[in-house]
Formats: structure tokens, sequence, C-alpha cells
């Protein structure tokens, strides 16, 4: 043993950690920087249908969220299991959307607020009727520009 | 004045506060981009329009039933099948008269180019799931995709997506996205 330690103190220098510090905090402004807070709980479950022509959603400022599914499990002994559209904080139907774009489209500014897009996140599950629903909505709202959110898949019937 | 050494300060805690910050926005931090089918929506009938006259031939209609089986022209159709046939109607390489009219256009950048004057009609039941939409949505993205994506690579030698906008416009032009949702009916259960 006593020959080791002897050994031990005349090999390398121990490694210098005055630059671990530097290395976490590029890290950190790392994440930092890509870090976007989640705005809203979700209270609707949904599993996005596949697709494979989808494109990115640019800027997230100008995208409104409309989601659609079944409550949540907590909420739904008091709600049951029909499915629910959640606009901001609450579950709403159809005809909130109206007043739901008109109050997303004053946050904008004035240039933006041709290019602002509406995110449809539904659960694949849900019949097309309610979906028609909403969608005649957006129409009478005008707000045309629509964003079907989906999961990317390589292709179908592979 | 006498001046005194400065203490150093001991930064080896400097990593450890920078690392429950990082953890902080580690744990906060939510990645997922979203994405999505981009549509337009048609804007609402104006109710003094009268409904303008397209010839049968120019008009490729699919119906989603309430079983989710597509019906192209009323001939059931599989969703593989589907985006080749949208392809063919959209091209119709052998000017068949039965397939879309065309009409030669000089468009920028491209010169004279026969623009097709094809629209492909979407209809579909309310009890349609919303996934065999999507699916079907997703299969003409995807046959206009390609139509543009082949035009692109014969005039600029790239895909559509790597184009610059005035070569984009001009073959947004030559293949213009004509997919068209009808009004939704009031009975359509």
């Amino acid at each position: 043993m006593a020959v080791m330690k002897k050994k031990g103190e005349k090999g390398t220098p121990p490694i210098s950690t005055a630059s671990l510090p530097d290395i976490i905090f590029m890290l950190l402004f790392f994440f930092m920087v890509s870090t976007t807070m989640k705005e809203q709980e979700l209270m609707v479950k949904y599993t996005l249908p596949d697709a494979t022509e989808l494109h990115k959603l640019e800027k997230k400022s100008l995208v409104s969220y409309i989601h659609f599914g079944m409550p949540i499990e907590s909420l739904r002994e008091k709600f049951g299991t029909a499915p629910r559209i959640q606009l901001n904080d609450t579950y709403r139907t159809p005809k909130d959307i109206l007043e739901f774009i008109a109050s997303e489209r004053d946050k904008l500014s004035e240039g933006d607020r041709p290019a602002m897009t509406v995110s449809l996140k539904a659960d694949g599950e849900i019949m097309m009727g309610p979906i028609t629903d909403v969608k005649q909505e957006l129409r009478r709202a005008n707000a045309l520009k629509i964003s079907y959110a989906g999961v990317r898949i390589e292709g179908y019937g592979l | 004045m006498a001046k005194r050494k400065l203490e150093e300060i001991n930064a080896g805690s400097m990593a450890d506060i920078a690392f429950l910050l990082l953890v902080f926005f580690l744990v906060a931090t939510t990645m997922n981009v979203d994405k999505g089918i981009t549509r337009i929506l048609p804007p609402m009938p104006d109710p003094n329009q009268k409904a303008n006259d397209v010839k049968e031939r120019n008009v490729m209609e699919i119906f989603v039933s309430k079983f989710d089986e597509i019906m192209v022209d009323k001939q059931k159709i599989d969703i593989l099948n589907l985006k080749d046939k949208a392809k063919k109607f959209i091209l119709n390489h052998g000017n068949d008269v039965t397939a879309p009219e065309k009409e030669v256009k000089e468009i920028d950048l491209i010169g004279k180019y026969a623009v097709s004057k094809g629209v492909i009609a979407l209809k579909n039941d309310r009890a349609t799931t919303y996934n065999m939409y999507i699916m079907v949505q997703n299969e003409l993205v995807r046959a206009f995709r390609e139509v543009r994506d082949e035009l692109s690579i014969v005039k600029f030698g790239k895909d559509f997506i790597e184009l610059d906008g005035e070569q984009r416009a001009a073959i947004a032009r030559a293949v213009p996205l004509a997919i068209s949702e009808s009004e939704p009916n009031e009975e359509g259960n």
C-alpha cells in the first residue's frame, strides 16, 4: 500500500474543474432559450391522428389552440366521457369559438392578424360531425388558416 | 493607503448553483414542436352568390362514408390507392376526355405550362371518424406535393420545399392546391 501511495503522488496532477461551471452554464443557457413554459393545463386527453404531410407551426405567438377530446380521468366523474372542447382553461361548446377567436385576435398586433393560425388538436376517434361544427364556427369567425395537428409517421399501410 | 490583498472568493459552489438552475429548466422544458396539416378553410359562402357550374370531367368527387369507406366518383377505393388516383387526376397525362381540362398559361420562371382545371371535392359523413378524414386529407395533400415536387425537379432541379419564394410561387401557380370541401348539409346524418 505504501508503495502504491507514493507512486500516486508522483503521477499526473488532478484535473482542474474550474471550467466545469462554464460548461454547465452553457447547457443552462441552451435550455433557458429553448424552454417554452406550459401555458395551460390540459383538461382533455387525445391521441392525435397519424399523418405524413405535416408542417411545423413556425410562430407560436400566432397560434391559437382548440383542444378536443375526452375529459381527463380525474374529471370524468363530473363531466362524463363524451368528447369536449377546451378553449383556454375551461370546457366550452362550439358556439363559444366565435368569441374565443375574437379575443385571441385582439391579442395580436394589426399586422399579425392575417397570419393567425388555429391549431385543432383533436382525438382521432371523434366523429366528423362535431369537428365539422367547429370548422363551421371557425369559418364564421373568419379564422381560415387551420392546422390539423397530427403525429408524424412514415406512411399508411406499411 | 495600504493595499490589502483581497482573498479570492471560492467559486467551487458555482457549479452547484448552475446545476440547480439547469435541473429546473430541464424539468420545465417542453420540447415538442407543434406540427399539423395546414389548410385554408373556404370563407363563408355569400348568400347572393350563385353556384357556378363545373364540368363533370373537372371534378373528382371523394366521399368518405360513415363506415370509413372511401368512394371516388361513387366507386369504392382503398386508402393506399387514393394518392395515385388523385395524382393521375391532377396530371391527366394522356389528355383524356374524361379527365380534367387543361389551360395553357404563361407563368414566370416556368414558361408555358398546361394548368389543370381539376378540382378535388371532398365530402364526408357526420359519422366519419376524424382519423379517416385526416388520412384522406393527408393523401390528397401528398398527391399535390408529389406533383409539385416532380415539376420543380424538372424546372429547377430541387424539391418544392427547397425552392425560394418566387420559384415556389411559380410552381404553386402551375399546380394549384385544388381541394374543395362541400358545404355540410343539415340532414347528412
